[in-house]
């Protein structure tokens, strides 16, 4: 079941491969603007840039997250999703397992982009990106939540970072502290377990109520 | 009654109308009296703090304000949970009525600790582990607000913030306890379950009045909201209307 949502959103995905890329382009465009907004100050740049490049993750990821099901509510494929006699479970983590690929993995591979563009040390890189593959899960799985409680809201404008960012607040609390720990010499070795530990908690709880959250959307439509 | 009769019974709005009906000044008068009492003890007489002199006098709004934050908010996700899972229509009603109360509480607690803050620790603002996860608090209890403002479908909107609750309830020790780990300045819970106030009676006695009274006050606030909800939700049924009189000849439909 989770293979099968796989391939087909990620055929889905392939087709509709600029929406997907926009999120990206979207943290480069704004690190470019810490960048350039602290253009005079290297080494305020860099002391910054663990808090800069994860509020950003944050918000490119909620970017991508409200296309996550809104072509399928809008042609009426969520409709079956939801009616699908297999448990939903596996299903609903397939579909999310594809953003997570489209936004979170690709971030992770594009972090020491951003790094360096923000004048983070290098050798402090693969602890970010490992923070980056452990965290961002945890963003993809409760943003989805989010995605699936607001779907087809006309008056929803805006309401979806409020409903999504307070509960995805943990993640960058530790992310950040992470690569300040590293940087400062103390490694960081509890938040990287704490991080999984969200992600882990997310994959195990945020199916449901994501399941839940899309049966509520689709019938009142 | 057995109390398995009275869980049956609660999935009954008008049973709940019916019998609720003195439960309000029962609660509201220990609320005002305790208030009064408490208010006026700590803020004229507890004696003042050999360090904070007499800005520690805040904390007699603070902590109950802060602790009914809390609160109000476990209440809306226990809520939630029975909504979702037993679909009692009581549930729904505090649901939607009391993300108000929860949010004027969290915004007190905010205000209070930002005016103690400042004689304090010399900022009306820190990015302290509780402060930042009452913050966020507030700012689940807005996401509640807007959310059920923006669904047209009132059963759906009542599913989608009763979701959103439980799902708030889970992540709440997380986010306290991943900010708190962060950076603390605050001063620790002044009252704990395991051990004795480090206090003197004379100051933590006063407060443990207000939190009382605070507690009471929500109890009254929770009865007469939920009256007036079901009387809402209800109006069409023949017992409200029989209530406030639409059937008697000459009344207005």
């Amino acid at each position: 079941m989770f293979a099968a949502q796989f391939r087909r959103d990620w055929l889905c995905l392939l087709r509709a491969a600029d929406e997907a890329v926009n999120p990206l382009v979207f943290l480069f465009v704004t690190v470019a603007l810490f960048g350039i907004g602290f253009g005079g100050a290297p080494e305020r740049l860099a002391e910054m840039a663990p808090g800069v490049i994860w509020a950003l993750v944050l918000l490119a990821n909620l970017l991508s997250l409200e296309a996550l099901f809104r072509r399928d509510y809008e042609d009426g494929s969520l409709e079956q999703f939801v009616l699908l006699a297999h448990p939903q479970f596996a299903a609903v983590l397939g579909k999310v397992a594809v953003h997570w690929c489209a936004s979170g993995l690709a971030m992770t591979a594009l972090a020491p982009a951003a790094a360096l563009m923000l004048n983070l040390p290098l050798w402090v890189v693969p602890k970010l990106m490992l923070c980056l593959l452990l965290g961002t899960p945890a963003l993809s799985l409760i943003g989805a939540v989010g995605a699936a409680l607001t779907l087809g809201l006309r008056n929803g404008g805006g309401l979806l970072p409020l409903l999504v960012l307070p509960l995805q607040l943990p993640v960058l609390v530790f992310g950040v502290s992470a690569v300040l720990d590293e940087a400062a010499g103390l490694g960081a070795a509890a938040q990287v377990y704490w991080l999984a530990a969200i992600s882990m908690l997310a994959v195990t709880f945020a199916p449901f109520a994501i399941g839940a959250a899309l049966r509520v959307a689709v019938e009142q439509s | 009654m057995s109390p398995r009769k009275f869980w049956r019974r609660l999935g009954s709005p008008k049973w709940f109308y019916r019998i609720s009906g003195p439960w309000r000044p029962v609660f509201l008068a220990p609320a005002l009296l305790l208030l009064a009492i408490g208010t006026v003890w700590g803020l004229a007489f507890a004696p003042p703090d050999y360090q904070q002199g007499n800005s520690f006098r805040i904390i007699y709004v603070h902590v109950p304000a802060a602790m009914l934050a809390q609160s109000v908010y476990l209440l809306l996700g226990a809520a939630g949970a029975l909504l979702l899972v037993w679909r009692m229509k009581l549930a729904g009603l505090v649901l939607q009525t009391m993300v108000g109360f929860g949010m004027g509480a969290t915004a007190l607690a905010l205000f209070t600790g930002a005016v103690w803050g400042k004689p304090t620790w010399g900022a009306w603002w820190v990015f302290d582990g509780r402060t930042t996860s009452t913050l966020v608090l507030l700012f689940l209890y807005f996401g509640l607000h807007a959310l059920r403002r923006a669904i047209p479908d009132p059963a759906a909107a009542g599913r989608a913030c009763a979701l959103l609750a439980v799902v708030g309830v889970v992540n709440i020790p997380i986010i306290k306890y991943s900010v708190h780990w962060w950076t603390t300045l605050h001063q620790g819970a002044t009252f704990k379950l395991t051990e004795a106030p480090a206090m003197p009676p004379e100051m933590w006695a006063p407060l443990l009045v207000n939190v009382a009274g605070a507690y009471c006050l929500l109890a009254a606030n929770l009865v007469a909201k939920l009256r007036n909800a079901i009387l809402r939700e209800e109006r069409s049924t023949q017992w409200v209307r029989g209530l406030v009189g639409a059937n008697r000849p000459g009344a207005a439909p």
